[in-house]
């Protein structure tokens, strides 16, 4: 191994990284950022924005950290007086044309043109009789704008749609400081991937017109999430404002979606937001429901589940975490369980050039950790059940109106635990306020058995709780209970118990990019038995 | 045969020794005046023969690098595993040059012969001529040639019965400046925006289509069936000056001169002698003031710095330039020289790529600040600022675009300072209106 290592020393730290690692890169292992444009580290490098050159002891010129890889024994100066002059002059020069209207501009924040300019660039500029070149604003798809006054021409757009979506309409058109992004003639940005290049603009230039001057970036709380749209599992940022979700970004995780996420995925977060929330435990009293605490409400869940025998039907969402899944599923051991997971299918959407990444035809964020805890997709067989069922527990199901008809129909005890109520549901026993995905902390496992965790990015609405508790509080019996978990990561310390997929894995083992689950046959052997 | 103008004694016509004689277009033509048969001898040849013959002329790149050529020629991978492309530079964008234009207008075949030369010797079988876009001439004139000289057996899968395949194939360009640099003709050739690459890879390694390929300048190429007809000594004796610089080189003299035109001269002559013995001095009543030797691209030459110098790569370093394409730009005492460079900066400005930030934008703001001046609107601090802008701008970027840029505008100020001061104090009339 260490045959392949390089030592190199970047202002003053010495790192030794694989052979064949540019100066970027390298520079990131010791602690160094080299300003840059142009470079990404999901794209082809072209250099052309010349921010990343820096000095190497040796060479006759500066050179760009972005495609000079390092040798053995490279003295490399980031921040050498040549290397800041030049950026100095590249960044006086990007700035010429650029409008510099941020108090109105979306990217201002989280802007690495104004960060560096902020960081080294020149107090004011030596171009002040001239005017700037305008260009008019241009709607690039349904979702993308393109302001070309702010662009500062890195290519990364071009790159994605060219590199990697292999889908190249987009281009640098004309030539000098005449030149623009353009897009092809009756082409529209609208590839199932597209809204990346929102993300991987470095200013302002591609807006989204679904965030557009929703909020500030400094005010503005990200929590790494999931995304919970389909089975690939992207890791997301959920930016939210007020406790308000306003927008969901890619977080990099280069085992799963490298740098992007889908346009699907990005715009499904408005339900996070639902306003018409079941706020409070409700419990029937005849033909009406009525407002409870908590304690009344899981006696009688523990009332239900410990007063019936026979058999149990769960319908669960495809949205529920594994925690909730696996503690629901506990909580009728003593029944015959069939279990099934909602699974709504829509089109496979590949991004071409990256493997194994695409939004999946499985519309449920956790359908490979509802089949480890023994649940099904086989939700017309599960539904067929619900007849014969002495309890049928819906588990935030996104129920049609066919389902919520044989509910109603069903002889058995109905247990809503949601985030919404259907009016079709109006014989259930007990109906408890969930926390949506937003709302919780929990995990979810993606088709190649990776489990990854999500975290809490806004608060739940009145009384709401995580189905894991609900069940937890019930399995561990009534009044106060130490055995009751009382975070995610101890409902998920219960799983192990039951299923031995889990046992001694924790939240610490999972860190922010999640782990593969490479013990998947003896859980499966597991639930068989 | 010299052109347009008669040849002068102090020439010596090798490339050019037919231009102007409509029958040295001709295949028949040129075997009568000796042509082909460099080719026929080649492909008789190792590859490695023909690349040792080449580095010992002491050949150099006509293009403007003035980079060995056998020694471009034997960077060339040995064993061929992918194919390998010979690349002709036939774009001659560069202002101020047009000898490669002649070469391809009246001796066709000796680039076509030059051509296959280089091609077998790198081992190609394929190569490709791209000729400038507004060369509507020389395009017919070559593609007449390549006919005749596939139809004769000179190229083709059986080159002169050899066994040896060579493939040539014009490109048009579609008029970008640019598409000139190396490495954006490759793009170009591909179909794509002709922005230069990055180096590494280079050409030899990664080249054209992902293969190894080498690009030599038509005058580059034009010369090797001579070399390989009347030996290495003979070029190798064509010399006048620094040993370095060997054979004849075409120069292409604009300007204010009485004879603008071609003329081929033995490297090292005494620029002195290009200009008022070759082109006759300046014009009646007009003194020179100022040169540019190798096209647009190079510093500018005072006159008695050009007066001093020796016509060869290094003699035009020792005094301050460089040899280029040996497009010779030449100005009288009525040029106002800050007019002059800001023209050559606004072309730069129109050229650029706009890959590289310190050209897309620096040659822009670099004509825009000669534009106040010549309206009358300058400051002393623009000294100060043009002089920042061209440090920034040279060295920096990909290909040297914006070096060409800041090249005479560095010079300039350097040497022709006062021209800008008196715009700047108002001692001289605007040249344009206010921007």
């Amino acid at each position: 191994m260490a045959d392949d290592l390089v030592n190199v020393t970047i202002d003053g730290m010495q790192v030794a990284v694989p052979k064949g690692t540019p100066i970027i890169e390298a520079a990131k292992q010791a602690g160094i950022l080299v300003p840059h444009y142009c470079y990404h580290p999901s794209l082809p490098s072209p250099a052309v924005c010349r921010m990343c050159l820096v000095e190497v002891e040796k060479a006759p010129k500066l050179m760009p950290a972005c495609v000079t890889t390092v040798a053995e024994g490279q003295v490399v100066h980031v921040n050498s007086p040549g290397a800041q002059k030049a950026r100095e002059g590249v960044l006086e020069f990007l700035l010429i044309n650029h409008p510099l209207d941020c108090p109105i501009c979306d990217q201002a924040g989280e802007c690495e043109l104004q960060n560096y300019v902020f960081q080294e660039g020149r107090a004011g500029t030596r171009y002040a009789e001239y005017a700037k070149r305008y260009s008019p604003v241009e709607d690039f798809g349904p979702d993308i704008l393109y302001v070309p006054n702010r662009c500062i021409l890195c290519t990364r757009c071009v790159r994605f749609m060219e590199d990697v979506a292999d889908t190249p309409v987009l281009n640098v058109s004309e030539r000098g400081d005449r030149a623009y992004i353009g897009i092809s003639p009756d082409e529209q940005l609208d590839h199932a991937w597209s809204g990346n290049v929102v993300d991987l603009c470095p200013v302002g230039s591609l807006l989204s017109k679904d965030f557009l001057h929703k909020a500030r970036a400094w005010d503005l709380d990200k929590t790494a999430s999931v995304c919970p749209g389909c089975t690939q599992g992207c890791n997301i940022s959920i930016d939210t404002r007020d406790d308000v979700v306003v927008r969901l970004r890619p977080r990099p995780n280069l085992e799963v979606n490298r740098h992007f996420i889908c346009d699907y995925g990005r715009m499904n977060y408005r339900w996070m937001n639902r306003g018409d929330r079941i706020e409070a435990p409700l419990v029937r009293d005849g033909a009406r429901h009525i407002a409870t605490d908590w304690d009344t409400a899981l006696a009688r869940l523990d009332q239900i589940v410990r007063g019936a025998s026979g058999s149990a039907v769960i319908l669960a969402s495809g949205r529920a975490s594994t925690e909730s899944l696996g503690l629901v599923r506990r909580l009728l051991d003593r029944f015959d369980v069939t279990a099934a997971v909602q699974v709504p299918l829509g089109e496979e959407a590949p991004l071409a050039r990256v493997p194994n990444l695409a939004l999946r035809r499985e519309r449920a964020p956790n359908l490979a950790g509802a089949e480890l805890l023994g649940y099904t997709p086989h939700w017309e067989a599960a539904m067929r059940e619900v007849l014969g069922a002495a309890v049928v527990v819906v588990l935030d199901a996104d129920l049609s109106e066919l389902d919520e008809a044989a509910l109603a129909a069903a002889p058995g005890m109905l247990v809503v635990l949601g985030t919404t109520f259907a009016d079709g549901l109006r014989n259930a026993e007990l109906v408890l306020p969930l926390t949506n995905m937003a709302e919780e902390n929990g995990t979810y496992i993606n088709r190649d058995l990776r489990i990854q965790r999500y975290q809490q990015a806004k608060s739940q609405p009145g009384m709401a709780r995580p189905a894991w508790w609900v069940a937890g509080e019930v399995l561990a019996g009534p009044g106060p209970s130490p055995s009751a978990p009382s975070t995610a990561a101890e409902a998920f310390e219960l799983l192990g118990e039951r299923w031995p997929v889990f046992a001694g894995l924790t939240y610490r083992d999972l860190g922010y990019t999640g782990a593969r689950l490479d013990r998947a046959e003896p859980a499966r052997a597991a639930v068989a038995r | 045969m010299g052109y347009p103008h008669p040849s002068h004694p102090k020439e010596t016509p090798v490339l050019s020794k037919h231009f102007g004689d409509p029958e040295a277009r001709t295949f028949d033509g040129w075997v009568k005046h000796g042509g082909y048969e460099a080719l026929r001898k080649a492909v008789g040849m190792t590859r490695e023969a023909i690349i040792e013959e080449v580095k010992a002329s002491g050949l150099r790149g006509r293009g403007g690098a003035g980079f060995p050529t056998g020694l471009k020629w034997s960077f060339m991978p040995k064993e061929a595993v992918k194919p390998h492309y010979l690349v002709c530079n036939a774009d001659e964008s560069e202002p101020g040059t047009f000898k490669d234009r002649e070469i391809m207008r009246w001796t066709p075949h000796a680039l076509i012969e030059g051509c296959a030369i280089g091609a077998y010797a790198i081992g190609a079988e394929r190569c490709y001529i791209y000729i400038r876009g507004e060369f509507t001439e020389p395009w017919r004139v070559m593609s007449n040639a390549v006919d005749e000289a596939v139809a004769r057996g000179a190229l083709g899968a059986n080159v002169f019965g050899s066994g040896k395949r060579v493939e040539m194939i014009l490109h048009r360009g579609a008029g970008a400046y640019i598409c000139g640099e190396e490495t954006a003709m490759m793009n170009s050739i591909e179909g794509k925006r002709g922005n230069p690459r990055i180096k590494p890879p280079f050409p030899a390694v990664a080249g054209l289509f992902g293969m190894p390929t080498t690009i030599n300048n038509v005058e580059t190429l034009a010369a090797v069936p001579h070399i390989l007809n009347r030996g290495a000594e003979w070029y190798k004796g064509l010399c006048l000056g620094n040993p370095k610089s060997t054979g004849t080189k075409l120069v292409s003299v604009c300007g204010h001169v009485q004879r603008p035109g071609n003329y081929e001269v033995v490297m090292g002559t005494p620029v002195r002698e290009i200009l008022y013995d070759m082109c006759g001095g300046p014009l009646p009543g007009r003194t020179f003031k100022a040169v540019i030797p190798g096209g647009s691209s190079v510093p500018i030459m005072t006159i008695e710095e050009a007066e001093a110098a020796l016509f060869d790569y290094e003699g035009i370093v020792a005094q301050g330039s460089m040899l280029g394409s040996a497009g010779m730009i030449v100005m009288d005492d009525t040029t106002d020289m800050v007019y002059q460079i800001w023209r050559l900066a606004k072309f730069y400005a129109h050229e650029s790529c706009a890959q590289c930030t310190q050209c897309r934008e620096g040659t822009a703001w670099t004509t825009r600040i000669f534009e106040r001046i010549l309206s009358g609107k300058g400051k002393q601090e623009d000294f100060q600022l043009l002089l920042e802008l061209s440090e920034n701008m040279t060295g920096k970027t990909i290909c040297v675009l914006s070096d060409s840029c800041a090249a005479p505008v560095v010079s300039g100020i350097q040497k022709f300072r006062s021209e800008f001061e008196a715009y700047i104090a108002g001692a001289r009339e605007p040249a344009m209106a206010a921007v």
